[in-house]
This record gives C-alpha cells, sequence and structure tokens, in this order.
C-alpha cells in the first residue's frame, strides 16, 4: 500500500450530477447517524453531516474516477481524525457502512470491478485513518509529555523558589534554628546558632544533639528531648544552659519541635533558640541585689533568712546548726570619732575576714546591718563546732586594721547558740542568739558567750519583774518590813529600818535584792522610794501617837538614783508636812558610793535635808572606798558599819582581833566627827556585847529583832514601857 | 501532618488526574497509564462514562455558542482541564478573533500544556489556579490584562463544582465570583447529580473519592440555589442533553443518564 495523501480529489463531476447529489446527502446523513455518538467531535450534528458529505463525494469520485486511485481514501480516513472522529468504533462502523450502504444509497453498479475498487477504497480510508490516528496520538502524548516536563520544571522552580525563601528566612532569622535527625546528629544549624554558641556549622555538624548536655540543665529538659525523639511529644519550651565554644555560659530559651512526614512519622527535629544571657544576667544580678549587702558583698539578712530556713525545712532527725552572731565592740566610737568613711571601710575589712577565715563548707556569713553578722553553721555535732568557729573569729580579729593612717584595734563579742533543728524555730534560734551576743557585751566583750538556757531563764524572769513593777506599785503589791536599832548600852529600841518586799502574785515573797537594782535600771526606783518614804513616815507618825517620845524614828534606805533625784528635798518635805512627822523622826540611809562619788547637787540636797532636820547616815560604811578626810564635811549624822566586819567578833571567847581593832576604829572615828555609830548584822549576844563594850551606840541584826510588820515593832516598844 | 499550603503542587503521574482522565473519555491522548487504568476500572462500573463525559462537553459548546450569540466576548473557563478538542477560544475567536478567554485549572500538567498550546494566542492564557480561591484568579496579571470586569463575562464552571466538596461552601463561593460579574454576565454551570439513584453513581463517586479527585453529587435543588442572584435562561436547570440540543436526534430517550445538570444563569 503506497502512502501518499493531501492530493484532493476534484469533486466537480458528483456535483454536477443532481440525483448523485441528492444520494451524496442521504448517504452523508446515514453515516453521521452510525458515527455520532462512537466519538466526541466539537460540531453540531448539521455541521457533521456537512463535513460527511464532502467526504462522501470524494468516494463517489473515486470509485467512479479512471483510472482508479486508492490516494483519496487515505485522504478520508485523514480527515475523519482531523475531525475528531477518534473513537474506537468510529472506523469500523464506517467501513462497515461503506461496504453495506454506500453502493445501493448512491446508485452505483454493484458489479464485480467496482466492488473492487470498493474494497480497496475501504483499506485506504482504514490506513489513512490508522496512520493520522497515530500520528495524533503520538502528537497528544508528545504534548502532554512536554506539559510534565514543563509543569515539573515549574512545580521545581517554585519549589526552588520556596527553598530559597525558606534558606533565607532560615539564614538570616535572628534567632538560632537548628536541625537534627532523630538519633540527635545536628544536620544544620543557621547563622544565629553558629554565633550563638560560637561553633562554625561543620563544627556543629560533626556533634550530637545529646553533647550540648549542660551539668546544670534541669531533669525534665532532657527527659521532654527522649519523649520527643519517641514522637510522645511533637514541641516544649525550656530554659536551657550551652557552653560555647570557649567554654562560657549562655542562657538560652529553647524550643524544640519535632518534624513529622505526610504519615505522621517523626522525622526531624527542630530547635530554636533565643540567647537570653543578657536577661538572665541582670535578673541574677537583681537577685544578688537584693540578697547581698553592697557594702561587704556578704549575703544579706534576706539571703541568711532564706538559707537558715531552708535548714530549718530538713526533715533529718538529728540535723543540727549552730549560729555565731557577732557585733563589733566599740564600732560607734570609731564611726563618731573616725567618721562613717573609715567605719565603712572598717566593716569591709571585717567582711573579708569573716569570709576568709570561715566561710565555705556548711558555713554562711552574712551582714544583718549596722556593724552586726552572723555565721550559719550547719550540720554540727555539737557546740564545740561552732566555739572552734568563734575562737577563728575572735583570733582573726587581733590583727588590727589599718585603714586611711589609723591603725584600729578591733574586737568583737560573739553570741553561740548550737542546737538541734528538731525542736526550734529559725525565730527562737536568732533571738537567743542576740541574747547570748548581748550578754558576751556585758560579760566584758571581746568574748564569746555560749547560750544559756538558765541564765536566759533568769533573764527572762528579771525583765517579767521589771515589766510588771510598776503595775505592781499601783495594785499595792510592795509592802514594809520594819528591824529596829536598838541602842547598846540600854537595850532601847532607838529607831526602824523600813525595808521594802514584794508580794509578787506569781514569784511570792520577794526581798530587795530581787527588784531593787531592777527598779533602778527602770527609774522606777524614785517611785517607789517616794512610797516608801510615804508608807514609813506614815508609820512613824502612828507610833509617835501611841507611844510619844518613846517612838522611834524610821530609817529609810535612799537609792542612788533618788538622791539625784531634784526633787528629792521637796518630796521629803511634802511628805514630812501631809504626815505631820517632825524631821528629826526620819533617817535617810545613803550607801558611801552614793554620797561620796558625786557630784555637788546632791551634796547639797543632803545639806538642805540635814538642815531641815533629817538625820543623814551611811549605809554599810567599811565596804567602799571611803574618804575619811572628806567625811567631816558631810552632812552625816550616822555611820552604819557593814555587817561583814562583825564575822571577827561573833564567837564568844577568841574575837578576830584585826576585825574587832577595825570596828574600833571606826568607831572612834565616827565618835571624834561626832557621829553615831550602827553596827549591822548583829547576831549574836557576844557580838552586842563586845561592840557595847567597845563603844558602838546601836546595833541591828537578828540578835535584836528581825525584820517584822509593825506590830512587832509595838510588841517591843510596849515590853520596854 | 498536612502538607503545608506553601509547598508547591506535585506532579505525579502515577495518580489518576481528573482531568486527564476527561481527555481520555473525550478520545484524547494527553493522558497516561494510570489516568487510562482507572477511566477502564470507571467504565466497568459505569459503562456509559464516556458518553456522559462528551456529553459534558457538548453542553459546554452550547453554552458557549449561546453566550457568544448573547454578545459575550470574554470568558473564563473555570476547571478547563486539559485543552482538547473544542476548546472555548476556538469556538469563540472562530467567531470573533478578539473574543477574551481565561482558562483555569489547578492541575499542573493541564496547566502547563494549556500554556504550550496558548503560547502564540495574544487573547488567551491559562493561570494555575484553584476554583476554591476567586481572590487569586482575579488577581493574576493574565485576569487583568485579558478581562475587563466592568463589561460582561461569561464564566464557565464546567464539570468543577462537584470537585468542591460542601466543607468548601460552594454557594458561597459561586457568589463571590457572582460578586465580580458585571450586571449581563452570565454562568454556566454543569454539574454532577444522582438524583436518579443509578447504582452507578455512588461506585464511581468512591473511586474518585480514593483514586482521583473526590466528586460530590448534588441534587436539582442544590444546583438550582448556586444561581442565587442570577436569572435563568430557557430551559432552566435540566439534564445534559436537554439544554438547548442543535437537533432533535441528538436527545436521547433517557436524558437522565447523562447524570447531569446544566444550566446557564444570567447576573441580574
Amino acid at each position: 500500500m503506497t502512502e501518499q495523501v493531501g492530493q484532493r480529489v476534484p469533486t466537480a463531476r458528483a456535483g454536477s450530477e443532481p440525483m448523485v447529489r441528492a444520494n451524496v446527502a442521504a448517504f452523508a446523513r446515514v453515516w453521521a447517524s452510525t458515527v455520532m455518538g462512537s466519538s466526541y467531535v466539537p460540531m453540531t450534528r448539521a455541521e457533521v453531516r456537512q463535513h460527511l458529505e464532502a467526504l462522501t463525494e470524494v468516494l463517489v469520485d473515486t470509485l467512479r474516477a479512471t483510472p482508479f486511485r486508492t490516494e483519496p481514501g487515505y485522504e478520508i480516513g485523514t480527515r475523519l481524525v482531523e475531525a475528531h472522529f477518534t473513537g474506537t468504533d468510529t472506523l469500523g462502523r464506517t467501513v462497515q457502512l461503506l461496504g453495506d450502504d454506500l453502493l445501493s444509497i448512491l446508485g452505483l453498479p454493484e458489479d464485480e470491478v467496482t466492488r473492487s475498487r470498493l474494497a480497496a477504497l475501504q483499506g485506504a480510508v482504514s490506513a489513512g485513518y490508522a496512520r493520522a490516528l497515530r500520528e495524533r496520538t503520538l502528537a497528544e502524548q508528545e504534548a502532554i509529555r512536554a506539559a510534565v516536563l514543563d509543569a515539573r520544571d515549574g512545580a521545581e522552580a517554585r519549589l526552588r523558589a520556596s527553598e530559597a525563601r525558606f534558606r533565607a528566612m532560615f539564614t538570616e532569622a535572628a534567632i538560632g534554628i537548628g536541625m537534627a535527625d532523630l538519633g540527635g546528629r545536628i544536620l544544620d544549624v543557621n547563622q544565629a546558632f553558629q554565633e550563638i554558641l560560637g561553633f562554625t556549622a561543620e563544627e556543629m555538624k560533626s556533634r550530637n544533639v545529646r553533647e550540648l548536655m549542660h551539668p546544670e540543665d534541669a531533669a525534665s529538659v532532657w527527659r521532654l528531648y527522649e519523649q520527643l525523639v519517641r514522637g510522645e511529644c511533637d514541641h516544649y519550651r525550656s530554659e536551657k544552659r550551652f557552653y560555647t565554644r570557649s567554654g562560657e555560659q549562655v542562657w538560652t530559651n529553647l524550643t524544640l519541635s519535632l518534624v513529622r512526614d505526610e504519615h505522621g512519622e517523626p522525622q526531624y527535629q527542630v530547635a530554636m533558640v533565643e540567647d537570653v544571657t543578657d536577661r538572665h544576667l541582670l535578673q541574677n544580678r537583681l537577685r544578688y541585689q537584693a540578697l547581698h549587702d553592697p557594702l561587704t558583698e556578704l549575703p544579706n539578712r534576706a539571703l541568711f533568712l532564706e538559707r537558715l530556713n531552708r535548714a530549718f525545712s530538713s526533715k533529718e532527725k538529728h540535723t543540727r546548726l549552730g549560729l555565731c552572731y557577732l557585733d563589733l565592740d566599740g564600732f560607734k566610737m570609731i564611726n563618731d570619732s573616725l567618721g562613717h568613711e573609715t567605719g565603712d571601710l572598717l566593716l569591709v575589712e571585717v567582711g573579708r575576714r569573716l569570709k576568709e577565715s570561715v566561710d565555705g563548707n556548711g558555713r554562711m556569713v552574712a551582714r544583718m546591718g549596722g556593724d552586726e553578722f552572723v555565721i550559719l553553721v550547719e550540720d554540727t555535732t555539737g557546740t564545740e563546732d561552732v566555739i572552734t568557729v568563734a575562737d577563728r573569729v575572735l583570733a582573726e580579729f587581733r590583727q588590727p586594721v589599718r585603714i586611711g593612717g589609723h591603725e584600729l584595734s578591733v574586737s568583737a563579742s560573739i553570741g553561740i547558740v548550737e542546737r538541734a533543728v528538731v525542736g526550734t524555730t529559725a525565730a527562737d534560734l536568732m533571738r537567743d542568739a542576740d541574747i547570748t551576743l548581748y550578754w558576751a557585751k556585758a560579760d566584758g566583750k571581746s568574748r564569746w558567750a555560749l547560750y544559756d538556757p538558765e541564765r536566759n531563764a533568769r533573764e527572762v524572769a528579771r525583765f517579767t519583774l521589771s515589766a510588771t513593777m510598776p503595775a505592781a506599785l499601783e495594785r499595792d503589791e510592795f509592802y514594809v518590813d520594819y528591824q529596829p536599832l536598838v541602842g547598846l548600852h540600854d537595850g532601847t529600841v532607838l529607831g526602824v529600818e523600813a525595808l521594802v518586799r514584794w508580794q509578787h502574785p506569781e514569784f511570792g515573797r520577794l526581798a530587795p535584792d530581787r527588784f531593787i537594782e531592777l527598779a533602778e535600771e527602770t527609774g522606777l526606783i524614785v517611785a517607789l522610794g517616794r512610797w516608801v518614804l510615804r508608807t514609813a513616815c506614815q508609820q512613824a507618825r502612828r507610833w509617835l501617837d501611841e507611844f510619844g517620845k518613846h517612838a522611834p524614828f524610821v530609817s529609810v534606805n535612799l537609792a542612788v538614783r533618788q538622791s539625784r533625784d531634784p526633787d528629792l528635798v521637796s518630796d521629803v518635805r511634802r511628805i514630812l508636812d501631809e504626815v505631820g512627822l517632825s524631821p528629826h523622826h526620819l533617817q535617810l540611809e545613803l550607801t558611801e558610793s552614793a554620797i561620796m562619788g558625786t557630784a555637788d547637787e546632791p551634796l547639797e540636797a543632803l545639806r538642805a535635808l540635814s538642815d531641815m532636820g533629817v538625820r543623814i547616815a551611811i549605809d554599810d560604811f567599811g565596804t567602799g572606798y571611803s574618804n575619811l578626810a572628806y567625811l567631816r564635811h558631810l552632812p552625816v549624822h550616822e555611820l552604819k558599819v557593814a555587817g561583814s566586819f562583825m564575822e571577827g567578833l561573833r564567837a564568844e571567847e577568841g574575837a578576830d582581833p584585826v576585825d574587832e581593832q577595825i570596828v574600833s576604829t571606826l568607831v572612834s572615828l565616827a565618835h571624834a566627827l561626832g557621829l553615831t555609830v550602827t553596827a549591822e548584822g548583829v547576831e549574836t549576844p557576844a557580838q552586842a556585847e563586845r561592840l557595847r563594850t567597845i563603844g558602838c551606840d546601836a546595833g541591828q541584826g537578828w540578835f535584836f529583832a528581825r525584820p517584822g510588820p509593825p506590830d512587832a515593832v509595838e510588841r517591843l516598844l510596849r515590853d520596854q514601857l | 501532618m498536612e502538607r503545608p499550603t506553601w509547598a508547591p503542587g506535585e506532579v505525579d503521574l502515577n495518580r489518576p488526574s481528573a482531568a486527564r482522565v476527561y481527555d481520555y473519555y473525550l478520545g484524547g491522548a494527553h493522558n497516561f497509564a494510570a489516568d487510562r487504568e482507572f477511566a477502564h476500572r470507571a467504565m466497568a462500573v459505569m459503562p456509559d462514562i464516556a458518553q456522559v463525559m462528551r456529553t459534558y462537553r457538548a453542553a459546554l459548546h452550547r453554552a458557549v455558542w449561546f453566550l457568544l450569540d448573547q454578545g459575550i466576548r470574554q470568558f473564563l473557563d473555570l476547571g478547563s482541564g486539559i485543552p482538547t478538542v473544542g476548546n472555548v477560544h476556538e469556538v469563540a475567536q472562530r467567531v470573533d478573533p478578539a473574543a477574551r478567554v481565561v482558562y483555569v485549572d489547578n492541575e499542573p500538567v493541564a496547566v502547563a500544556h494549556s500554556r504550550a498550546l496558548l503560547a502564540d494566542n495574544p487573547n488567551a492564557a491559562v493561570i494555575g489556579a484553584d476554583v476554591r480561591d476567586p481572590a487569586a484568579i482575579f488577581a493574576a496579571p493574565e485576569t487583568r490584562r485579558l478581562l475587563d470586569l466592568d463589561r460582561p463575562l461569561g464564566v464557565l464552571m464546567s464539570a468543577v463544582l462537584h470537585f468542591v466538596p460542601d466543607s468548601a461552601d460552594p454557594q458561597g463561593l459561586v457568589s463571590q465570583y457572582r460578586e465580580r460579574m458585571a450586571p449581563g454576565s452570565y454562568l454556566m454551570i454543569s454539574h454532577a447529580t444522582n438524583d436518579h439513584d443509578f447504582d452507578q453513581g455512588p461506585r464511581v463517586t468512591q473511586m474518585y473519592r480514593r483514586d482521583s479527585d473526590p466528586v460530590t453529587m448534588r441534587t436539582r435543588a442544590q444546583v438550582s440555589a448556586l444561581f442565587e442572584g442570577f436569572e435563568l435562561v430557557s430551559p432552566g436547570l435540566v439534564y445534559l442533553p436537554l439544554w438547548r440540543p442543535d437537533a432533535l436526534e441528538d436527545v436521547p430517550e433517557r436524558p437522565e443518564l447523562s447524570r447531569g445538570y446544566v444550566a446557564v444563569g444570567r447576573r441580574i
């Protein structure tokens, strides 16, 4: 079969015969019906008929042409394909239709020659169709393959563009980004990450994520990491430290995310790190500043208490700890005399010495404020551990401190408390250490004192007493006992000493030695003394009324502080007036130190009292350091010789000659100065006899009478009558 | 994990493409083994599926002719697929060489092929975009260059909306197009249905869902509702072969076997 196409057969002849022409149209209609629906052709039915009519004319002309040629058959096949009669059934139906109906419909002779020509033409149409369809199919396949390539190129170009955008984002991001596989092998890190850690991308890629572990990492960081690479969590954030190439630390906020493939299987991990070192350091600095003393850079009270409370939170039963509460001796004086700047420099040096000598190993030095420091000693086994620390501190202070040309001797007092954590509190410990520091001060400074619960109890009691004394005075818990002063030559009661007592609701009857000193410290002694004076004077007045000239005078003790009270003279005068007692029925007893060591004002007061007619006695004479020469110038009427001298005079036989000589000399001296003498503490008849022999005027003591209520005195007085 | 939206579409020839399967049914060779294999499986279920596809194509063809008669000279063909025979621009530009056509498809191979075909045609272009993204389509330089939205436009949604699931709100989508269409514009929609409850319908739907682009069949009422804001031209919403047939012989005895509706509406 030759392949000749493109030579179109003239159709003029077929068209010139009206009968044939009508038949052509009829065949085309049948043909169109046969193939319509076998293919998609973008033509209307009318267009299809028109198209097929043209082809039918070619068929007719070809069958009738001389010489007969098959080439137009090829062309018909080609034109069917061109019109998109490409459906699988189109050719078959067409060939069958040509064979069955073409000759009859067109009215052509159905002879041997024509049949033979038709068969050849059918073959040519088929061949032309097949060839055209093949060409068309190949062309379309080529076109679609080209389109695939284009589409892929386009997709790849977009992918590349997208990749480039993301690469740029990755590279240029200010936040550090890194990728690793699930085994932790680092695949890539961006510039920011490299800059944060100081490693190049190549160096990073040779490492494993696990090598970036930092010893201070929270356990949760790596627990979450394991969960993430196992696919159990998709991302987490944490704060994490890294070591840089140069070994420094960077603090980062880390976000780790798991990347999954389209099936949800974990593929990669992506880390985003933000360098927050500056922020972290700032926070640390702020925290440091909040918890440290800016001057000495030692921990401050807040940090100390935090650590102490932490130690107390230990649930360990046998945990013990100790405190050294330390305070510089005389710091105020240094501050006042050399200035605060020197004081500050001294505190810095003290802080440095403390830190160097004792800080560390479970010990913490903190500055509590001012010149107070505290040392916490943790996990002690006993008091010795803390004493060792205190001794070291005291030794450390023996070396003078040189500041700006001054060589300062520094000493410190230290209160030590050491005990088990169980059964106490941080607050108790601090309070006790503070108290103990005070004891060390009171005991003479430059030393340590150990907390003593009994001493503390005593002090607490003292404190309780002094605190309750003013109320006690108002509630009349005080009362006065009287002890007679008896004339030695005739045994008559000359006077009585008023002795104040406190009937305490809790502690019972208290002697003056338990509370007078406290009253002096608190200043209550003035009010208390005034009360005693009034009470005693009122009593003296009652005796005067009852016993007339046999009534005794009252001798009232005057505390040092009272003797310096500017209102003393007016107080005495007013009380005497109010009570209606003559001044010579009152004697005031003062200690040697109260009279001797005083400035002029009290002396003038005593002189005024003396001038008024009040007797002045020196109490406990001989125990102080009296200036005997000065004695004659004082407004004094009587010496009361201290009971301690009576010891040697106690025995009936073989008295101590020295004591006896002393007392004898005192009496002579007193008499030479025109003073009377009363011996205190007379307990035996022998003592009384010796004193009488010596020439002592009066005696006081158990031998004559114990202190007692007024009616005891009255019984004595009545006996004398 | 869902593929991020920024990832470019991939060209996967192992996966049947609705556009290439359509081409195969129309007698084209712009397809691959996977497409043909799928086409054959569908034909095993629904032997007349190729005929159905040709019916869609023929209906589109008639609609274009109708719009040309109405004076429309610019067309937006959404889901245009593989440019096979009887493309819109061939028809339109035969009537008026200045007629403008913008094709839209989301299948990269179809787009590439269309682009090659239209390389020398200054009045027709193709956009690689999804019918669900009208904003991108109207913003594309090809659209802006070729279409004058102040003038009536023919929007063709031939056999495309049944690839838009209900979750993507097809009605809302159509209204987004409507808002861009000047009064006097026309909208053509042809859409698959199973109103006559042929049991092959669901099976083919299932095949498309599993292996190719998922199909959502809609009822007559649902398709009608898509024309909100449009005035349907005669004969309204009908089975594909019934819409303005060229000849009486073209109307089959059972037009419902086309399993598709078509209508053209005029923007009010």
